[in-house]
Order: structure tokens, then sequence, then C-alpha cells
């Protein structure tokens, strides 16, 4: 497996990017890590004519943080986020989801932004996103937009973003009082795509669920503070609303299975989390 | 598609249009038994390549006789062992000569050097094959790199221009070399004390959609092990190898043992939950006993040495097995789900070349010619300055040749292991080399290393009686230690190394007719090693390891998940050549063993495509996946070998599968467990009924 041809350009500024973007158009695409992108160009699953690298680009490989947000900028690789010494305080849920992106070695390539980009059903960044209602930040040449991150992500490897725009950065809400968050995932093997992911936010009046790896996207349900019995026929029924395919690795049943038990034990530990 | 570059052989590719007219495929091996389904090969009128019966004892009346018959019915998976380093070819041909010359990361064994030769329709002296001093893992798979070769050399022709191809992952996995699907009923004759009077083996082997050299050996090379570590005097056979729309089948680690044992030993945990006996009694019960060795089994094998009952007396004891049966009522009374499993092997080293030849009858092999054996080359040779080289004819792939055989040669003449020079290129229009050639079926330490202790002792004697001469003592008193030849008793008595190794380079005058020496090749191959009898009966490797192990796993109710909570293997390979060596090829077997019983499948789909073309769909345990098996030893040298030393290099692939699925089936109470043992297929037997929609 070889890639098919196609030109490499270097932005050196984020309005010569917009530019190579606007004038490229749908033949070319962003590489930033190239985790996710570079296997699909050797397999000749991508053959876009031209990839525009804006890891050159300062501005974008910034982790900035004020009271209330993070925003993460689309040069910042995993293991930078990882190893930012914040981040477990300023938001526990993506310290604890990240450790389950690919391995150490993929993290030291792979950025936040390109996994969002990605937009593999499977993938954590996106579905702690997701949990988290982060924003989505994209811009062109001629444009500049925010996207809630339940609107961004559309299906399975489609997103809200236009050909002509590129992920500045992504926004997520600092760690709230009284909040708890959990992350739990199950997969063949530690650093595979999640079988099932879950990321529970717990507050004051109930608690979001978001799961990835069984429908085409990642999922959230918002529950008012649910208990006992009451838990389990909201979960059954998320189960099957996400409607779970058989593959390779798993059924379908296992999949809603895991939804139901994983599912309520990261709700109760986002819970026991906020006290 | 040949090309400048692999980029612009991909873009070629691209450009070939195939219009296919898709035919039904066959995919299951018991589909293709059924005559009304597509027919692959037309010439061969069915897609049943061989089905033949064997008849060892009684066993007809040993089951008309039985207490009570408990029989499993398996299906094992495709799988493989997937080296880091993939196929491999340079290949020129030249017109003159009307020869090839190809450089390829083949193992052997060479055996297939005549069937290139004779696919490239060239005398085998017009075919030199040379392979490279390293291999980066085969574990069988590496055999399968010939008709690679061949196409090689065809490209080469064609192209008037030397040609090089490296295998992709993509290729690799689809198209290298799988071991055999097989479909297994095996069904035992027992005594109401667990003791097995007879087996019934019914195997039905799926070697893919062709035939492929040196197959079906797969459903052979166990031949004469049908009984595994047991006395057991009766033994029925039908085998039946079956072509399927699906990757050709090969070598691969274990070697048909993986399979085989899985259904016997499957058969002996079920004999003790069926008739409510101790697993570990059952076993014990049924092993050969060690007075008997060496042991001839009812279908042909001459098991060496062995002391079975003591192994599995020290492993029960050194690992801990009182403490595991502990941890078990532990777990099981929190509510835990947790099993123990145990499983004794024989693990057979050094084929018998003429096995394979059991597939034919003995009507046809009379016709064709006995063929046996298992020839092993080494030289051993000194230079001018009296230094010492050893060659061998066997490809290392990563079992530590160089270590192994300096170690060996050094010891024979008093050397440290660095003053060796080992040598490991094979180059077959120059070195010694036969059809066993190549580094296959765990023959290097039993008989790779026996022929190169064999050469080295012939120099060293010849060197004694020079040295005897020199020094004014008999030739037995002349001692090789330290880089210096002594006198026994009178270290100052002494010719340095490296001289009396020159010697017959710079004044061979001075050395006796008969002992000069400068070079020796030893062929060596074992007299145990016969063809197959009139009866069928075959000796189908040399030597005979026996291992036991047992296991304690844990199964997590969630996820379905195994986790493998303590592993012990016990191991008697004969003299341990080096220890580390062992416990490396002990602990890669073990992980290929993980790989199979939870993790690895070559899957396709009904209607024939492949679906395990990349990493992220065939699952690779990693070392996160792999713990750490506690390995014990007992020592009894092999009685047929030089050095005393038996193979040990797939044990475990063999062991190591069923004993953790012996153990799952302990967990959870199955009959019936197929690999691999994934979350989803055991959680199916822990999660409760699922709710239906419809209950919100």
């Amino acid at each position: 497996v070889k890639p098919a041809r196609f030109d490499y350009l270097r932005a050196g500024t984020l309005a010569e990017a917009h530019a190579m973007l606007a004038s490229e158009g749908e033949d070319a695409r962003i590489i930033a890590g190239g985790q996710s992108l570079v296997p699909m160009l050797s397999m000749r699953m991508a053959r876009p004519k031209v990839l525009i690298d804006i890891m050159h680009l300062p501005e974008l490989a910034k982790i900035e943080a004020d009271e209330n947000t993070i925003r993460i900028g689309a040069g910042v690789r995993q293991v930078k986020l990882l190893a930012w010494p914040a981040l477990l305080k300023r938001q526990p849920l993506l310290a604890a989801a990240l450790p389950w992106v690919g391995h150490a070695q993929t993290r030291s390539r792979g950025t936040i932004c390109g996994s969002v980009a990605h937009a593999d059903p499977s993938a954590e960044i996106p579905l702690a996103l997701l949990a988290l209602d982060g924003t989505i930040h994209v811009s062109s040449q001629k444009n500049r937009r925010s996207i809630a991150a339940v609107d961004f992500f559309t299906g399975l490897m489609s997103t809200a973003r236009n050909d002509d725009e590129l992920i500045d950065a992504v926004q997520v809400p600092c760690r709230a009082p009284g909040h708890g968050y959990a992350f739990r995932e199950f997969g063949r093997r530690h650093g595979d795509f999640a079988i099932v992911a879950c990321a529970a936010v717990a507050h004051a009046n109930g608690v979001r669920l978001a799961i990835g790896g069984v429908a085409d996207r990642p999922t959230f349900r918002d529950y008012p503070d649910l208990t006992g019995g009451a838990i389990d026929d909201a979960l059954n029924a998320f189960a099957w609303e996400l409607d779970a395919r058989d593959d390779l690795h798993a059924t379908e049943s296992f999949r809603r299975n895991l939804v139901r038990q994983l599912g309520r034990a990261t709700i109760e530990e986002a819970r026991r989390c906020r006290a | 598609v040949v090309a400048t570059d692999r980029y612009l052989a991909e873009d070629a590719l691209e450009l070939i249009e195939v219009d296919y007219a898709p035919l039904a495929a066959i995919v299951d091996p018991l589909a293709a038994l059924d005559k009304t389904q597509q027919t692959l090969h037309a010439g061969l009128g069915s897609n049943v390549a061989s089905d033949r019966s064997f008849r060892y004892g009684d066993p007809g009346s040993a089951f008309a006789k039985a207490a009570r018959r408990v029989s499993v019915s398996i299906r094992y998976p495709r799988n493989s062992c997937t080296p880091i380093e993939t196929y491999g070819v340079i290949a020129t041909y030249d017109p003159g000569e009307d020869a090839y010359d190809v450089l390829a990361n083949f193992q052997g064994p060479f055996s297939l050097h005549p069937v290139m030769a004779r696919a490239l329709k060239v005398p085998g002296n017009r075919l030199r094959l040379r392979t490279p001093p390293d291999s980066g893992g085969s574990f069988g798979i590496k055999q399968g790199v010939f008709p690679y070769i061949v196409l090689m050399g065809v490209a080469a022709r064609v192209a008037g221009r030397p040609v090089k191809w490296i295998e992709d992952r993509l290729e690799h996995l689809a198209a290298s070399v799988s071991a055999t699907n097989r479909v297994t009923t095996l069904e035992a004759a027992v005594d109401a004390d667990g003791r097995v009077r007879a087996l019934n083996y019914d195997q039905i082997d799926d070697v893919g959609a062709h035939i492929r050299a040196p197959e079906p050996a797969t459903l052979y090379r166990m031949h004469g092990n049908l009984t595994g570590a047991y006395d057991v005097r009766n033994v029925a056979v039908r085998n039946r190898v079956v072509l399927t729309n699906k990757t050709p089948s090969g070598l691969n680690r274990g070697f048909g043992g993986p399979q085989m044992y899985y259904a016997l030993e499957r058969l002996m945990h079920q004999i003790a939950v069926e008739l409510e006996l101790d697993p570990i009694e059952v076993i014990r019960r049924n092993l050969v006993a060690a007075k008997a060795f060496p042991y001839r089994t009812a279908s042909g094998a001459l098991l060496d040495s062995g002391n079975y009952s003591h192994a599995l007396d020290v492993a029960l004891a050194d690992g801990g097995f009182a403490e595991l049966k502990k941890r078990r009522d532990a777990a099981r009374a929190q509510g835990r789900i947790y099993g123990i499993g145990c499983t004794a092997v024989v693990e057979p080293s050094v084929s018998n070349m003429g096995y394979i030849t059991t597939v034919l009858t003995a009507d046809e092999r009379r016709r064709a010619g006995a063929k046996n054996g298992a020839q092993a080359t080494a030289t051993v040779a000194f230079d001018p300055l009296g230094t010492v080289s050893v060659h061998v004819a066997s490809m290392p792939q990563g079992q530590g040749h160089r270590t192994v055989l300096a170690q060996i040669v050094a010891d024979a003449f008093g050397l440290a292991p660095n003053d060796i020079r080992v040598v490991t290129e094979i180059d077959t229009g120059r070195d010694a080399w036969s059809i066993a050639s190549g580094n296959y079926s765990s023959r290097f330490a039993a008989a790779v290393g026996g022929a190169a202790h064999l050469a080295a002792m012939r120099l060293r004697e010849k060197l004694a009686r020079t040295a005897s001469s020199q020094l004014n003592v008999q030739t037995a008193e002349v001692e090789f230690s330290g880089g210096r030849v002594h006198a026994r008793g009178n270290p100052d008595n002494s010719v340095s190394f490296t001289r009396l190794a020159a010697a017959s380079h710079w004044s061979p005058g001075l050395v006796a007719d008969g002992d000069q020496a400068l070079r020796e090749t030893v062929f060596w191959t074992p007299p145990e090693l016969t063809p197959p009898t009139e009866a069928d009966e075959v000796n189908s490797s040399l030597c005979h390891g026996f291992i036991f192990d047992f296991c304690g796993v844990e199964i997590d109710r969630v996820t379905g998940a195994v986790r493998v909570d303590k592993y012990v293997t016990m191991h008697d390979c004969g003299r341990v050549l080096h220890p580390g060596m062992v416990a490396g090829q002990i602990t890669g077997g073990f992980a290929h063993g993980i790989g199979a019983a939870l993790y690895e499948e070559f899957a396709y789909s009904p209607d024939g495509a492949f679906l395990a073309g990349t990493f992220a769909d065939y699952l690779l345990p990693t070392t996160t996946e792999v713990p750490a098996p506690v390995i014990l030893h007992i020592e009894t040298p092999s009685p047929f070998t030089p050095l005393g030393a038996k193979g040990v290099g797939e044990g475990n692939c063999m062991s190591t599968p069923v004993c953790l699925a012996n153990a799952v089936a302990d967990a959870l109470g199955l009959a019936e467990i197929d690999l691999p043992m994934t979350p989803a297929k055991l959680a199916a037997h822990i999660h409760p009924a699922e709710h239906t929609r419809e209950r919100s």
C-alpha cells in the first residue's frame, strides 16, 4: 500500500492556509499529526491532490485557558494536552479520556483537533467534546464561525465543516463547581478503537451520558436525577436507540449490554465525583 | 505489475480492469464436503482432495466395551503468526546460463527448492537460492515465500532486469500463509476411572483454495502423536483435506499441533467433567509411564525420553497449584467468574521428511519411492590464523543461532563463544544443504546445533591426535581449555589452539594424512526417522518434549474479557543448551498462544471476502495483553540427538490456547467453546437475556 500522488504544501501563516484551501477546494486536505490521514492515504481510501500542513503555525500550537474555558489550538498534539499540568484540575474528563486515545506513540504525533476533524464514531476526543458541550472553531478565507459539538458531528466520519474551512481550535468549559466527570471504555485491547466508550457529566439537576463506538457518531442523552430502575429503563432505551451493529469485534447485543452496564457504572462514578 | 517503483506499480494496478463472473464461494469446510456445491477445481471432481482412514490397535472393540463414551466437536479457526518482517525477494535471470539467482528470506524446508526449480522449468543446479544472515521473524510463515520466488524469477526473465518485491502488510495478511482451520469430532472410549482406551478422530482440514506444498502436511505432522502424552493403544482416524475459497495454508508455529491438541485436551477436560473426576487425575492416569521410554505410540511415533508424571508433580508443587485452587474458591465465594484449566502436551520436533507420505496409501508410497530422514548440515572451518567459523544451513529468524552455535563450537575447542564466527547465510550454489535444510519444526537445537557439535568434534579429534605427538602424550590425555591445548594434569605442556588449528594450512607436512584439519562438513540424519510402515505407522518427528500447563483465569462479568490471573508452564525439552534462548522460545510461543486463544482470527464473510486485512481487524496481543508465565523445567535428555536437546519452539502454541479454553470452560461451565474467546462470545454466556426495546 502506497499513497496516490499528491502535492504537499506547508502553510506559513493561517492566512496562507486559508488561501491554499480556497484555491484547492475539495481536492485539498489539512494534515496535522497525520495519525488518521496517513494510513488512509496509504490505503488509498483518501486521495487528496494536495495536503496542507498546518503544524508550522505557532498561533495554532497553543493551549489557552481562562477562568471558564480551555481553548486548544489545531497544532496541539495529544501528548501536549495530556502533559499540561493544569489539565486534571481544569477539565478532569479530558484528563480521563486522553490516555484511551491510541497509544503513546500515536499521541506523540496526533492532534486534538485532528481527531475531531476525522470524526471517527469510536474516537474519545469527539465524545468528550460532546459530553462537555464543547465548541469547534472553524475558519476560512471569508468567514469564521463556532459550531457546537452537538451540531458538528453529522455522521460516520462526517462533520459540519465546509471544504474551504479548517479547524482553528476546540474549546471546552472548565470543570464547574458541583460537577462530577467520569470516562469508561471497553475495547479488545488497550489503545484500540472503543467498542463502547462512555463519558458522563453529573451535576445538581441530573446527568449527561455520551456514548461512542455504537452509533455513527457520538451521541448523548440528558437525564434528570434518575434513581434505581428508572436509570436501567432509560439506559435500555438509549441502548436500543443507538442502532448498534455487528462487526468483527462485537455483536450488537454485546454493545447494547455494555451501554447499559458500563453506562450505568460511568454515571455512578460521575455522581460520586460530584461529592 | 512490475514497475520502477512501488508507487507507480500501484497506480498501474488501478488501471487494470477485470471483469469477474462471481461463482458461489465455499467458505465453510463442511460445505466443501457437500457434493451439490460448486466444485472449485473441475479436474478434481469434488472439493475433497484427500480422504484417508486409519486404524491402529482395535478401536472397534474398545469402543464396544467402553464404560463411557465422551466426545467433543471443535471448529478451530484460521490464524497466523505475523512476523514483523514480511516476505522479500530479489530475483535475477541470466539468459546465457538459463539460470536464476534469487535472494529471499525463505526459511526452508529446502525440499521446496526442487518444487521451485520444476516450476521454473530448469534443472536444480540452475536455481541458485540465497538467504540472508537474518530474517525478522518467521514462525514458519516464510516457507510460503516460495511461490513468490518463482513469480519474481519469471518477472525478472520477462523484464530482462533484476526484480525486487517486498510484501506489504495487506498482502501479507491476505495472501502469505495461514494455518489451516479444522473441524474435528473426537470421541474417547473411557473406563469409569477416566482411563482412555481408544480415540476416534474425524478431522476435516481446510487448506484453502489450493494445496500448496508441503500441504496437507498440517494434518500429518502430528500423525504419530495423535495420542498426545497418553498411553492409548487403539486409535481410529479419518482425515479429510478440503478446498475452500480461502488463502492457501502453510507452515505456522505449532503446525498441526494447535488444531490437534485443542481437540484432544478439550476432550480430556470434558472426560473429567462428565465422569465427575479431577482433571489432573484424568491426565495423570493416562500419561505414558516413565519406565516405558522409548515408547512407540499406536500410530508409530517413538517418544524418545521423558518422565511425564514427575514433570506433572513438580509443576503442581513448584507452580503452586493448591494455592491456585484456593484463589478460585475465594473468587467464586465473592461471586466472581473464575476457572482453572490444565493441559498435557507432547511437543514434537525435528520432522521426518517422510511423514507427509502417510497421506498416500502404502501402495502409492511403494510406487513413489520411500521418503524419510532429516538431514542437518553444519560446517566448521579453521582459517590460516587458526580462528574458527561455523556455517549451518538454517536461517535464523530471531532464535539466537549465533549465540547458541558459538557456545556449542567454543565448548568443543575450549574457546570463548566470542572466538567463534557464526555464518548463517545460505547459498544453494556453494553451501552444504539438503531437503531438510532450513529453520522449522523446532529443529535448530536438536538437529542443527547437534550437527555443529559433531563437525567441531571431528576437527577436535584430529587436532587432539596432532597435539598428542607434539606434546608427547596419549590422545586421550589431550585437553582443550582457555585457548590452549595441553596435556591433562600438566598445563605447561601445551600449544596454543590457534597455532594447532592453523597447522594444516601452513605446515601440512607435519600433520598426519588423516588428521588434516581445515574444514569439516557433517551431514547428520537420525536413523529413527524411518519411512511410514505398510500399516501406516509413522515416526513423524525425532524428538518429543513434554509440557504440562495450568492456569487460572477470571472473566469480567460486565465485559466478558478474560484476564489470565496465573499461568504455569512446565517443560521438558531435554538438555537445555541456553536457558535464555529457551525462555525466549517459551515466552514467544505463549504470546502466540494468547493471541490464538483470545484475539486472532483470519475471518471471512459468507461470500468469501477476507475481513482481516489490517492489524485493526486482525488483533495481535501486545505486551500489555501478555502476562508473564511461570516457566518450570525438568530435563530428560534425548537419547537420539547429539547434545540431548529437543525442540522447544512451538509447544506453547499447542498447549496454551487449549489450557486457557479449559479454564474458561471451567469458569463458565461450558461443554463447547471455540477460539478466539472474544469478550462478545463469552459475554453471551454471562449477560442476562436482553431487555426488549419496548420495556421503556
